[in-house]
This record gives C-alpha cells, sequence and structure tokens, in this order.
C-alpha cells in the first residue's frame, strides 16, 4: 500500500529530477557528434564565461550580504515584539514571496526604467539594480529561516547571559549569533544559489548589459542552440548548489532550512 | 542570624502586568548568609520578586536597596548577583568549561584563575573531570548542578534560584536538597530561594516567606511556619491539616461545634468566632469516652510511614495519621492536646485574608 501511494512522487522523481539531470550530464559531456569530450566544462574558463561568472559570484555574493544585515536585526525586533504584531511582520515580509516572482523583477523595471518614478537614481541596466532585484526577490528566504532559529532561541539563555555580567553586545556575539548559525547557513545558501544561477532578474533589470553566467547558459540553450555547452556549464552550476547542500547539511541539523 | 546585617531590602514594590497585580506593596528584607525560600502556589508573585532582584523584571513602583544602595533600575548585568534558573539556562553551544567560563571571560580573569575555578566548582557540585562534556550529554541533575557552578564562580553575594530542582525527579531532589544546603553553609553567601514545593521550603530554609496573592501571608522559620500557621492559607499549603470553624470561649478554651478544647492560645476575647488548625498528626486516636468526643473511623489508607484516616465525629470529619492502625467503621474517641491546637483570627474574606486591617479601616474613611 504504502509502495503504491509513493508512486506518483516516485514518478516525479524521474521525469521531473532524475532523467533531466542524466540528460544534462550526457549533453554536458558530450560535443554534437556525440563523442565524450570534457570542453564543454573546462569552457568556465575561458574569458566570457570566467568573466560572468566572477561577476555572478560578486553580484550574488552582495545581495546575501545585503539580506543578513537586512534579515538578522529584523528576526531580533521580531522575536521580541508582542505575538500579534509578530505574525503580521511575518506575513507583510512573506507576503511578496507569494507573487509571481517575474512579476515584482518587473514592478522593479518599471520604477527604475529612465522615465519612472526612481529613474533619477539611474541605476536601471547597471550591476546595482540587479543586486537589487536580487535581494528584493529572495530576502524572505533569509529572513524566515532566520526568524525561526531566533525565536526558538530560549529567553532564559539571554538572561543568563545578562546574568553572568554579559553587555548587550556580548550576548549578541556568544549567546544569539552562535545559537543562530543553523539559521544563517540556510538563509545564506537559499539567496546565494538562486542568485548566482538567476538570468531573468539580470535579464530584466540589467537590460542585457549585465551578463551572469545564468544568461550565458541561457543564450547557450536558446539563441546559440549549443545545449552541449550550456549543459557543460550548467554542470559547474550543479557543483556550486551540491556544495550548498552539503553546507545546510552541516550546519542545520534541526532543519529551519526546510521550513520553506 | 537575627543579628546579622541586611543585605537587601525590597521596600514597597508593586508590579502588575497587564492590568493584573502581581505584587502590591511588597515589603522584603533579606539578612546577610541568610537561606531564604519563597514559597507559594504559581501566580503568587514569587518568581517575579526572584525577577525583580536578578534585574530581569522592573517594578512599577518600589525600590531595592542592596547594602543601602538604590539599585532598582541597575541593568542585570551589572547586579552583584547570580540567578540558577529553572530550565537551567545552560549555552547549549559551549562545552561544561566554557559555560562555567562565561562570567569569568567577560569580567576578564586571567586564564590560570578561570582553570582552578572551574575546577573548584566541579568539584563543589560533585562533577570533577567534567569539563570537556557537551552540555546535551548530562542529565537534568547534572545539567542544574552545573548552572549552580555557572552562577557560584562569579562568587555573587547573592544566589537567586527559580525552582532549581523543579524538572527533577523525587529521589533527586531530594538529593540535590541536601547539596544545595550543603553548598550554602560551604559558600557562606546568601540563598534566595523560589519554590512551590513546601518540603523542599521546610528542609532547606532558615526562613520562609509564604506569599499568595502578591502579599505575603507569613515569614518565618520553617518550624514557625509548620506549627504556628497565622492564617487558614498557611495553614492549609503547608503541610496537611484540619482547619476548623470554632469559637474562642474565652482564654484557654475553644468551643468546636460545641465541644470544649483547652488550649493554649489568649487575647482573642470572649465568644470570638476563629479557625483552628490542627495538624493530623496532633489528632490522639483513643477508645470511646475515653477522648474529647467520640466518632467513627469512615476510612482509612495506608501511605507509608503511617496510616491516614477520617474519623466523622462531633459533626466534623477529622484528618488524621497514626502509626496505628483502626479499622473502618470501628468507634473511636479523639482528643488533641493544648499545644497542638492553633488559633487564628478569621480573615475578612477569602480574597481579603491578606489585607491587614490598617487597609480595611482606610478604605472606609475615604468612602
Amino acid at each position: 500500500m504504502k509502495k503504491f501511494l509513493s508512486a506518483p512522487f516516485i514518478v516525479f522523481l524521474l521525469a521531473g529530477t532524475l532523467i533531466p539531470m542524466a540528460v544534462i550530464a550526457y549533453y554536458g559531456l558530450t560535443d554534437r557528434t556525440g563523442a565524450f569530450t570534457i570542453e564543454n566544462i573546462m569552457a568556465i574558463g575561458t574569458g566570457d564565461h570566467a568573466k560572468a561568472l566572477g561577476l555572478s559570484l560578486l553580484l550574488s555574493f552582495a545581495a546575501t550580504v545585503i539580506c543578513l544585515i537586512l534579515a538578522f536585526p529584523l528576526g531580533l525586533i521580531l522575536k521580541d515584539s508582542k505575538l500579534g504584531k509578530k505574525g503580521f511582520m511575518v506575513f507583510i515580509f512573506i507576503l511578496p514571496m507569494w507573487m509571481n516572482f517575474v512579476l515584482r523583477t518587473m514592478a522593479w523595471q518599471v520604477l527604475l526604467e529612465k522615465n519612472g518614478p526612481l529613474g533619477f537614481l539611474g541605476i536601471i541596466n547597471t550591476p546595482t539594480a540587479v543586486v537589487l532585484g536580487m535581494v528584493y526577490d529572495y530576502l524572505p528566504f533569509m529572513v524566515l529561516p532566520i526568524y525561526n532559529t531566533l525565536i526558538k532561541i530560549d529567553n532564559s539563555l539571554i538572561e543568563a547571559a545578562y546574568d553572568l555580567g554579559a553587555s548587550k553586545s556580548t550576548v549578541l556575539r556568544k549567546v544569539i549569533i552562535p545559537l543562530t548559525v543553523p539559521g544563517i547557513v540556510s538563509g545564506v545558501t537559499m539567496v546565494f544559489v538562486p542568485s548566482l544561477t538567476t538570468f531573468a532578474i539580470s535579464n530584466m533589470l540589467g537590460g542585457g548589459k549585465v551578463n551572469l553566467i545564468g544568461n550565458i547558459i541561457e543564450q547557450e540553450f536558446t539563441t546559440a542552440s549549443n545545449w552541449n555547452l550550456g549543459s557543460g556549464l550548467s554542470l559547474i552550476m550543479m557543483i556550486f548548489i551540491v556544495i550548498s547542500m552539503a553546507f545546510i547539511e552541516k550546519y542545520d541539523k534541526s532543519g529551519e532550512g526546510a521550513m520553506i | 542570624m537575627a543579628k546579622e546585617k541586611t543585605l537587601i531590602e525590597m521596600i514597597d514594590i508593586s508590579k502588575s502586568y497587564d492590568g493584573e497585580i502581581v505584587l502590591d506593596e511588597f515589603n522584603l528584607n533579606i539578612k546577610e548568609n541568610e537561606f531564604i525560600t519563597l514559597l507559594g502556589p504559581s501566580g503568587c508573585g514569587k518568581t517575579t520578586t526572584l525577577r525583580i532582584l536578578g534585574g530581569f523584571t522592573m517594578p512599577d513602583t518600589g525600590r531595592v536597596l542592596f547594602q543601602g544602595e538604590d539599585i532598582t533600575h541597575m541593568p542585570a548585568n551589572k547586579r552583584p548577583l547570580n540567578t540558577v534558573f529553572q530550565k537551567y539556562a545552560l549555552f547549549p553551544h559551549m562545552n561544561i568549561a566554557d559555560n562555567i567560563a562565561f562570567g569569568l571571560k567577560i569580567s576578564g580573569k586571567s586564564q590560570e584563575y578561570i582553570n582552578d575555578k572551574i575546577k573548584y566548582a566541579l568539584k563543589l557540585v560533585n562533577l570533577s573531570g567534567y569539563e570537556n562534556r557537551a552540555v546535551t550529554s548530562l542529565s537534568g541533575g547534572q545539567q542544574q548542578r552545573i548552572a549552580i557552578a555557572r552562577a557560584i564562580v562569579n562568587e555573587p553575594r547573592v544566589l537567586l534560584l527559580d525552582e532549581p530542582l523543579g524538572a527533577l525527579d523525587l529521589k533527586l531532589r531530594q538529593e540535590m536538597q541536601y547539596e544545595l544546603r550543603r553548598l550554602k553553609d560551604e559558600l557562606g553567601i546568601t540563598f534566595l530561594y523560589v519554590t512551590h514545593d513546601q518540603e523542599e521550603a521546610l528542609t532547606m530554609s532558615d526562613k520562609v516567606v509564604v506569599m499568595n496573592q502578591g502579599y505575603i501571608q507569613q515569614m518565618g522559620t520553617p518550624e514557625q511556619i509548620y506549627n504556628e500557621p497565622e492564617n487558614a492559607f498557611v495553614a492549609d499549603f503547608i503541610g496537611d491539616s484540619n482547619i476548623i470553624d470554632a469559637i474562642m470561649v474565652e482564654d484557654y478554651v475553644v468551643k468546636i461545634n460545641g465541644y470544649k478544647f483547652p488550649c493554649v492560645d489568649a487575647g482573642f476575647g470572649k465568644n470570638k468566632p476563629v479557625d483552628v488548625v490542627i495538624r493530623p498528626e496532633d489528632i490522639i486516636i483513643g477508645k470511646p469516652g475515653k477522648g474529647v468526643i467520640d466518632g467513627v473511623v469512615t476510612s482509612n489508607v495506608f501511605i507509608g510511614v503511617h496510616y491516614e484516616m477520617c474519623i466523622e465525629a462531633g459533626g466534623i470529619e477529622w484528618l488524621c495519621q497514626n502509626t496505628r492502625s483502626f479499622a473502618v467503621g470501628s468507634e473511636v474517641s479523639i482528643n488533641v492536646d493544648p499545644e497542638n491546637i492553633q488559633i487564628m483570627n478569621k480573615p475578612q474574606s477569602e480574597d481579603e485574608e491578606a489585607i491587614s486591617l490598617e487597609d480595611v479601616l482606610g478604605e472606609e474613611k475615604d468612602q
């Protein structure tokens, strides 16, 4: 009976994950004639690709840091606020997450346009706009796991630290932050990985002038029709994802990140 | 004990949460080197009192003095006292040694000093060699002892203990009671202990403060609290007791349901309604006609050291404890020695139990 019930899941797993991954691995490790090659993977080292990967890493790093700086204090405020208010604040932050993220990004595009309400900033089609888009789109993924770990910290631990003579900053450094590490790791991963692989945000807010590794891969599959190179580069991205998963696994034993 | 100096004074402390009064003009003096216990049911204000002393809760009004110095608004991390929390509150991301060293590192002690202190403290709580263990690898009782060690290495003048044994099982709790008393005597500091367990309070304390609804009901040595409860609440809360309506006929004579008992109390006036407290173990059970009232045993349960029996006599059900068993249905008599009859003034009403006469008169004047 149990086997029967899990059949849809197994079909989904096969059709949606395992088979596509195998196809990507096949394309990535062969050339157009079907002969084995590692050229598609080594292609990451060539000028444009390496530059795009570098820029992707830089921008997603920036977006992750900004999200962390915004989310942690917010989590602290939420932890101390009253229950009803707490739920409302979390709701406000999660609200945008329920809207299609292309729509959200498009809204920023309209806002930041030359003639848009925020056009005077002059950041449309620059890396800054892309980072802004990443922060806006992925902030909830940072807020939720950090908030979840923060509210689980027993207040008596914090009181005990004060009781033993700790100042506010010591309590933060020695007690609160160490205990929030699982949430931070989850949040960082969940912002960093999608930022690293995005192409929609850079398309819409970068106006084709900000080329991230995601854009390169997209172009290989569409305009360039070079599925082999696209797959090869995708495999490289897969490595980053696997490393991130390993990180979560190591630090987030209680599964805070899995809450979303 | 009475000669020792007052260490902490709580003066007219009031505190309410969401309009509900938890402490109302609460006054308490804590002497140096005293084991003082706040005892009461949950919601009586005992934990709030401790939190105000620890600096975790600010009173609405009133002052807290430490050796005469006002510390009412001093933050918790500056106060010369340490707390042992109900749920231990050990830092789960640190090992035992780091937990104990937490306060010492903050005060900038040398590594050598810290190491010595850790060793000393672990020895004191009988957990030598546990330095590098993880917090989660310890049992509840061990964690509680580490929490105590972590607090006392800072050499506080006062140790605040918030129901520290509440989560432990009975056997361990009894062991820890002796441990705590020994620690107190060894360290020579003041312990302020909060509990709802009357046995704990009586076993360990120099002074017990019985609290209810934000007021002190009675304060005294364990013997005073047990043997001479001042009102029905204290009598009922501390141990089992028979609390009976009675009339003080004259000095040294009290009438319970028409039966006169000699007693040792005087000064209540003539024919004054009073409450009488008689401990179950103080009721003398004898052959019919040999006591003051004859009656019948209606129930009998063996509870370990003695038998607990109900005796219907003179229209009252008496709770009695005796090492001799009297079968259900057997006819007996009861008697009580005069010194075991405790007479108390009747409270104005259940809720006003703790309001002093002054308050009542004051209110009447206002109207």
